[in-house]
């Protein structure tokens, strides 16, 4: 295991108090509800960014908005810091907690509260994972949007907490285009419900705030959702290009031809080998590049959207074209797609970034990520959401060997920064988290940093929640680049313990 | 065309350099785009302002790539215009004030963000918050901040993108914005349903809007304005109105099975491309209550925004105590209130909680009546002071556009 990521130094005073604090958390919550004993603390020591992990002082899973409110405020009470967490599938360490913190976790809270479908919304509790929602209204016609490829097992909470998108969200967006209220606890525990069922809520947009403020602003507890009416079928066409370049065009000439498919999704050659391998979908192997580019609608709109679709990627020289001709063949087309992670975990260690980049900037940035990759002697496989720009290059490494391990680390970093100068964006989807963290300054100034910092300070003073995520930890309280690290419970703003 | 007072700024520097001294000198200045709306909103008590009409061009725009950066004063018309060269729209249908509020002026691209002013089709496509990628403004302080950028997946530190767009000036000066574009539809439909009352329309809507055929902008015109919408096409008895935009081939299909289950609830016809274009046009910049120019006392307009099931049933409840007018869009969720002489604002927000929630904008009202009454919807306590934490984040002395929203913001 590397470390380059630093932690902040636990409290000492609040890891002192452990037992007092213990029990008057137990006072707070019903049997059931609070975790300590170090073999049940485990499975909280880290999220899907398992590199690092850390024991939180406590774990707890209330069942109520009441109960989260009460335990809130007593750690705001008692500068404890406060942890978050729905399912921890964070990629980028946006849930490990901290020794000195309480994990906050919304799992007991997994009731669908209403479905309304007049109103075409669902109120759902933050630990309702993504998949129950669509499950829940499916027979009547009706789904829930965004599909992170851990729909699974993410919840809610945890979608808004990272503003999650997956395959389908170039037509339908992602989370925060599909979230329409939430209940949260702030800080003091204070409960707030901002939006509701209408379109838009009065005053400032606070819902696209905390959306994707990965639980630096309070815990959501409840989400008003908006379902979309099913389309009536979909089907995927997959096309095998000669190279990267070609299969960038295509993307590109397809969407500025004037159709948005549901969904474009794109495979390097190493990735084509890896899913093949494993998934049996029978993709090409004679081809660079591959997309995979669906459509939805009934099947006259498909057959004339996919028509038009194919006359384009002939236009760029495509080798391969397989049209799914029943659900049976849809579905190993996307079967290679979506096993990727688990394929490429099979023949070796990866990590899985996450960048952004103008769409006109694909083929450069593809072509840069492989001189870093070969830089550090890695290797790499590239699978991402291509018609909205969001990169995944998988970087291949053995985690037993110490250096790799580190060169990995840094190939990854140098690939976000290219994201970065190419107009892009550190991350489109799995969040900044610890993983990131130190890159921010690469995407912002210190004006615009200390600008985030304190807007998120206006929710929450004393900066108690998840407070070494997201910002560079020698940001914090206004100190300067180079100044020590203050103690979080020696924040300014502390009410008394 | 400079008056007195006002300043225009033509780069981002000089924004900083004006805001800067405003900020020292503790001297409160209005943000001004293309004063489409001078005169309305919450008075602001100010000695100068700031115009970005000079921050004014198109910055950057890749078609292929379905997104367009612009300074702030860029007029909303020249946007457009670029857009539909290349076959391509924004996203949000943003109205155009000016027959409403019977004013002139220019309304530019900085005041469209800054409002969160979306139309018709915010309810298939989103409102201009969701468009909105990136931008570049002038805190209070003077500092240049830029958040987001021009790629459509971002999640990288806070969305500080999503709380400029609606934020009316209050919390910095936007210099630049950058934004997703759609291609424009091929073709468009609007299939006409007749004679639904209030209720049997939203219910309609809400059928045609939970199947599958897209529809990209529902709406309902009582018989008291349907003779106002696009010269009379569609006068003789109340109009439910569903549009379908598309490729050609969809827009049929979909024509057809939607045609098949309105018939079943009322005469349906269908209006073609042309037609469309001007029926929602009129919806969209709420023509029925067009307002004389300006000078003459008008009726109060309400902009209501509530769950879509509510629309009609808080119509019902205000005629039982006022004087009212009301047409639909968004499915019955958009509902544009014409007042006859008082803007009953605490009734018309009485019931709006009462209906499970939303909120109340006073669009039009004579200045004392704006004075008098909460333009924008009052928040519980907690969220003010939120609010007002917000604002100090980025605006210390309350320099800009102080009071815009609230006496608070
Ligand atoms: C195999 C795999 C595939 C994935 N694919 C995708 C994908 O396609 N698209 C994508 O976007 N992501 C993807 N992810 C990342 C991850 O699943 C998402 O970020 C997801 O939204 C996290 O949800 P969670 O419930 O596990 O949240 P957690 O990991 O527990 O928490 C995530 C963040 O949200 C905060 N948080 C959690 N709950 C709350 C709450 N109730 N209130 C406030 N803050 C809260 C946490 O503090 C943390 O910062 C993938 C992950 C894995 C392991
Ligand atoms: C109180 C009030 C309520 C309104 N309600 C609605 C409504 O509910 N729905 C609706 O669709 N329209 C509403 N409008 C109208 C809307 O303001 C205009 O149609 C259009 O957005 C104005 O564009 P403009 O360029 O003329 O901007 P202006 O009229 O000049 O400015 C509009 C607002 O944005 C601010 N602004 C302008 N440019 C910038 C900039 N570059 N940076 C920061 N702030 C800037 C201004 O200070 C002002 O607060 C309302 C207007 C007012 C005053």
């Amino acid at each position: 295991m590397t470390d380059l990521i630093a932690f902040l130094e636990p409290s000492r005073s609040v890891i002192d108090r452990r037992p007092t604090i213990i029990a008057d958390l137990a006072e707070l919550l019903p049997e059931g509800c609070l975790i300590t004993e170090e073999r049940e603390l485990v499975p909280f020591d880290t999220d899907a960014f398992v590199s690092y992990r850390r024991m939180p002082l406590a774990v707890v899973l209330p069942e109520t908005t009441a109960q989260v409110a009460a335990v809130m405020k007593y750690c705001n009470d008692n500068a404890i810091p406060v942890i978050p967490r729905g399912a921890g599938t964070s990629l980028s360490g946006g849930a490990i907690p901290q020794e000195d913190a309480v994990v906050i976790g919304v799992s007991k809270m997994n009731q669908i509260v209403e479905v309304d479908y007049p109103n075409r919304t669902a109120v759902v509790q933050a630990g309702v994972t993504n998949i129950s929602i669509s499950q829940s209204v499916d027979a009547d016609g009706f789904f829930y949007a965004p599909d992170p490829s851990s729909q699974l097992a993410c919840t809610i909470g945890g979608n808004i907490g990272m503003n999650s998108g997956g395959a389908h969200c170039l037509k339908y967006g992602v989370t925060t285009n599909n979230l329409l209220g939430v209940k949260m606890v702030m800080f003091d525990g204070s409960i707030v419900e901002i939006g509701g069922k209408a379109l838009d809520s009065a005053g400032y947009d606070l819902l696209g705030l905390i959306c994707g403020s990965e639980g630096q602003l309070g815990i959501v507890t409840e989400a008003t959702v908006r379902l979309l009416a099913k389309p009536e079928g979909a089907r995927p066409v997959l096309f095998g290009f000669e190279s990267s370049v070609a299969a960038g065009a295509c993307v590109t000439e397809i969407i500025g031809s004037g159709i948005i498919p549901v969904a474009i999704e794109f495979m390097d050659k190493p990735a084509i080998e890896i899913c093949e391998a494993f998934a049996q979908a029978g993709y090409p192997m004679d081809v660079e590049a591959l997309l995979i580019v669906e459509v939805e609608g009934s099947d006259a709109e498909m057959d004339a959207m996919l028509a038009r679709i194919i006359e384009i990627a002939r236009k760029h020289a495509v080798k391969t074209i397989k049209e799914s001709q029943s659900a049976t063949e849809a579905a190993l087309i996307w079967k290679g797609r979506k096993s990727a992670f688990g394929a490429t975990g099979r023949i070796a260690d990866y990590i899985c970034m996450d960048g952004t980049v103008p769409l006109g900037q694909l083929s450069h940035v593809l072509e840069k990520t492989s001189e870093i990759i070969d830089h550090y002697g890695l290797r790499v496989a590239n699978v991402f959401h291509a018609g909205d720009g969001n990169m995944h290059p998988l970087i291949l490494f053995d985690a037993n060997d110490p250096e790799e391990s580190m060169k990995a680390e840094m190939a990854g970093n140098d690939i976000l920064k290219l994201c970065v100068d190419a107009g892009g964006c550190l991350t489109g989807e799995h969040g900044v988290g610890i993983e990131k963290r130190d890159l921010m300054r690469h995407q912002y100034t210190d004006a615009d940093l200390a600008q985030q910092m304190r807007v998120r300070a206006a929710f929450d003073p004393q900066w108690i929640l998840n407070p070494s995520k997201v910002f560079p930890l020698e940001r914090r309280n206004g100190s300067q680049p180079g100044d020590p690290v203050p103690d979080a419970a020696a924040a300014p703003g502390k009410t008394a313990a | 065309m400079s008056e007195p007072g006002i300043q225009y700024p033509e780069t981002d520097d000089e924004v900083a350099r004006i805001v800067s001294e405003a900020c020292a000198n503790r001297r409160p200045i209005e943000i001004r785009g293309g004063g489409t709306k001078r005169g309305y909103g919450r008075p602001l008590q100010v000695a100068s302002a700031l115009s970005v009409e000079k921050l004014s061009g198109i910055t950057n725009y890749d078609p292929s790539e379905l997104v367009m950066a612009a300074r702030a004063g860029t007029p909303l018309e020249e946007i457009e215009a670029a857009l539909a060269l290349n076959k391509q729209m924004l996203t949000f249908e943003p109205m155009d004030h000016r027959p409403l509020l019977g004013a002139s002026g220019v309304p530019t691209i900085g005041g469209v963000f800054a409002g969160n002013i979306s139309g018709p089709r915010r309810i298939s496509a989103g409102a201009a918050r969701d468009s909105l990628l990136g931008v570049r403004f002038v805190n209070g302080s003077g500092e240049i901040i830029k958040s987001g950028g021009r790629v459509m997946k971002n999640v990288t530190g806070l969305d500080l993108v999503k709380l400029m767009a609606g934020s009316w000036g209050t919390l910095g000066v936007l210099c630049e914005v950058i934004f997703k574009v759609l291609p424009r539809p091929e073709t468009m439909a609007t299939i006409v349903v007749k004679g639904l009352n209030d209720a049997q329309a939203a219910e309609a809507m809400a059928a045609a809007m939970g199947m599958s055929v897209e529809v990209s902008g529902a709406a309902h015109l009582p018989e008291s304005v349907v003779h106002k919408i696009a010269d009379g096409a569609l006068k003789g008895g109340p109009a439910t109105v569903l549009r379908l935009e598309g490729l050609e081939p969809s827009v049929a299909v979909r024509r057809e099975r939607l045609v098949e289950e309105m018939h079943r609830r009322g005469e349906v016809s269908v209006l073609d491309a042309d037609a469309t274009t001007s029926v929602w046009r009129d919806i969209r910049d709420v023509k029925p209550f067009a307002g004389a120019s300006a000078g003459v006392s008008v009726k109060p307009v309400w902009r209501v925004s509530v769950a879509p099931s509510a629309g009609h049933q808080l119509v019902a409840a205000l005629r039982l105590k006022t004087g009212v007018d009301a047409f639909f869009d968004w499915q019955g969720g958009l509902v544009w209130l014409q007042m006859e002489a008082d803007p009953e604002a605490d009734l018309v927000r009485k019931y709006i909680k009462a209906l499970g929630g939303g909120h109340a904008t006073l669009v039009r009202a004579d200045a004392a009546t704006r004075a008098a009454v909460p333009v924008f919807e009052p928040q519980p306590a907690a969220l003010e002071a939120l609010t007002k934490r917000i604002k100090e984040q980025f605006d210390p002395r309350a320099i800009l556009n102080p009071g815009r929203m609230s006496s608070a913001v």
